[in-house]
């Protein structure tokens, strides 16, 4: 069984990051790039599938410039077998990314595809369940634990109230939530093996999918600024502000 | 221009959230409909016709739609936008909408845009990117334009004086993809954190799981609900669907309580838009501070049992 997983580039969690003076978007010059955090995760879930035995290959993809290289690394370096690199514009939306991604996992020939929910850049949530669609598959969106069983899988998704259980039929398509796993760090050994793994370069064009983008950015802008308020010093003055200034209780 | 609002429900009643996307399709000031689909869900359908603003209910009552999987929904989505032409397909920005709408923008080849917190025009819309640290405005090319909305972000709508046409919608069940097993859901008598006026959460400070008790005594005394940063949820003291964030909850109550939460941005991303937020911390150069409106440096687990014996 193959498992394809797919890997974003995107600014460190930890960075705050600040609108250009232009408004034409974010300021990413000089930013730590990294994996986008819910890949990661998607990437740990799709290595533990081979660890178990369920998995006979994991291939990692990503779409966007050659400076993504470092981000399907990092996805070899905790265990993938190989990574695809499909070469062309860093900001294609999620229609397109999906496009793209199910003509790699058609050529793959992959079982089960796993992706983060979301990424931390754009904030969509939408390519994992576009690419469900595209393939005409299943979709287990938000998972917090993935069982793979014989043709099927079962998976726990969170959603508002709880978590509720799917069985999929394979193939099928997995966003990875925040509770499946906690992604391993890569030792150093793992680094240095992940440099000898194979790691393919496709254009983007050579796939003949319309990547095309549906919308137009008009403009970008910070939000307002909250301003700090004032401190209290005890438990009982804040409840009489409460009370009495904000009117809220 | 006519707008398909999906319904969020249980097959019992509807959700809040769904009161919201339709005060969003109200700025668009076009015709409304409402799907309703699930098993023995005639109550919500009526419910959703006594809505003010609604003209028509699309309901699909089957036992395929029982757990409104998005392989059953979709497809219905699909045929209700190629027979009346709708301009607009509409759902909160819940797990349900999330998990929903891409795929129905995917089988029209359209963009969906996520989170809409401001309709500019009938193809302009603001959204948050990058943890709400951007707002973008973007304009669609597209036929329909799929839509998820920020419940936060608009006025819900309330029953109104007309009642609209119920029309049954009935489709052959395609293959299925995927099986219901079950749900765990929570039966809280607590308010549900994305509606309640009131909402007080923890962070890693709280220490453990057990400590959460002592917000949930001052959350009984407000009538608020409960949440929790993401450091909380990782460090498994309570779960994920407590989860106030960028990749959790988005929350704008009239008060917002962060116990032992530091305030990481992806934190302030979910709650930055409460009318007051109070902040108590021991650390007091901890961020969250700087967003606040009052401000308590205090070891929590004295100033919280002191909050609840105050308000009592």
């Amino acid at each position: 069984m193959k498992v394809v997983v797919a890997v974003k580039r995107v600014a460190d969690a930890n960075v705050k990051v600040r609108v250009k003076s232009d408004g034409t978007g974010v300021e990413l010059g000089n930013v730590k790039m990294a994996i986008n955090p819910f890949c990661e995760i998607a990437v740990e879930a799709a290595v533990r599938l081979k660890e178990s035995g369920k998995a006979s290959e994991v291939v990692a993809v990503s779409v966007g410039t050659d400076a993504s290289q470092e981000q399907l690394r990092t996805a070899l370096a905790m265990g993938a077998d190989r990574a695809i690199l499909v070469k062309g514009a860093d900001t294609l939306e999620p229609l397109a990314v999906a496009k793209v991604l199910k003509a790699i996992v058609q050529r793959e020939a992959a079982d089960i595809v796993v992706l983060g929910k979301q990424s931390i850049d754009g904030d969509n949530n939408q390519t994992g369940q576009m690419l469900s669609a595209l393939l005409d598959c299943a979709q287990g969106a938000f998972a917090s634990s993935i069982e793979v069983g014989d043709g099927n899988v079962t998976v726990t998704r969170e959603v508002d109230g709880g978590l509720e259980t799917l069985q999929l039929t394979l193939p099928a398509v997995l966003t990875a939530d925040l509770r499946l796993n906690e992604p391993r760090y890569a030792s150093l050994p793992n680094i240095m093996k992940a440099k000898k793994k194979p790691l393919d370069v496709v254009a983007i064009e050579e796939l003949g999918v319309d990547v095309s983008p549906r919308l137009t950015v008009l403009k970008v802008v910070e939000p307002a600024e909250r301003q700090a308020g004032k401190r209290v010093s005890s438990v009982k003055e804040l409840v009489e502000k409460l009370r009495n200034e904000a009117g809220v209780i | 221009m006519s707008v398909l609002i999906i319904a969020e429900h249980d097959n019992r009643s509807l959700k809040p959230a769904t009161f919201n996307a339709i005060g969003a399709a109200r700025k668009l000031g076009a015709d409304i409909h409402v799907l309703v689909a699930g098993e023995g869900c005639g109550l919500v359908a009526e419910q959703a016709a006594r809505l003010e603003g609604v003209s028509l209910v699309q309901y699909a009552d089957a036992a395929q739609y029982s757990a409104q999987l998005a392989e059953q929904v979709a497809p219905v989505v699909l045929e209700l936008v190629r027979l009346n032409g709708y301009s607009h397909v509409i759902a909160p920005s819940t797990a349900a909408g999330k998990n929903l709408l891409p795929r129905v923008a995917a089988l029209l080849d359209v963009a969906q845009i996520s989170d809409v917190i401001e309709v500019v025009s009938a193809d302009t819309f603001v959204r948050p990117v990058y943890a709400g640290n951007a707002l973008l405005t973007v304009r669609s090319a597209d036929s329909v334009k799929v839509l998820t909305v920020r419940t936060t972000a608009f006025t819900g709508v309330e029953a109104g004086t007309t009642i609209a046409r119920i029309v049954p919608v009935v489709m052959a069940a395609p293959k299925a993809l995927s099986t219901f097993l079950g749900a765990e859901l929570k039966a809280s008598e607590r308010a549900d954190l994305t509606t309640a006026k009131v909402v007080i959460s923890g962070g890693r400070g709280m220490g453990n799981g057990e400590n959460f008790g002592l917000l949930e005594r001052v959350a009984d005394k407000l009538g608020a609900a409960v949440g929790a940063s993401r450091a909380a949820v990782d460090a498994g003291y309570v779960s994920n669907d407590l989860q106030v964030g960028q990749t959790g909850k988005i929350v704008a109550p009239e008060l917002y309580i962060a116990v032992g939460i530091s305030g990481a941005i992806q934190h302030l991303a979910g709650m930055k838009d409460s009318k007051i937020i109070v902040a108590i911390n021991s650390d007091e150069d901890a961020p969250i501070f700087r967003i606040a409106d009052y401000g308590l440096v205090a070891d929590l687990f004295e100033a919280v049992p002191a909050l609840e014996a105050e308000l009592s």
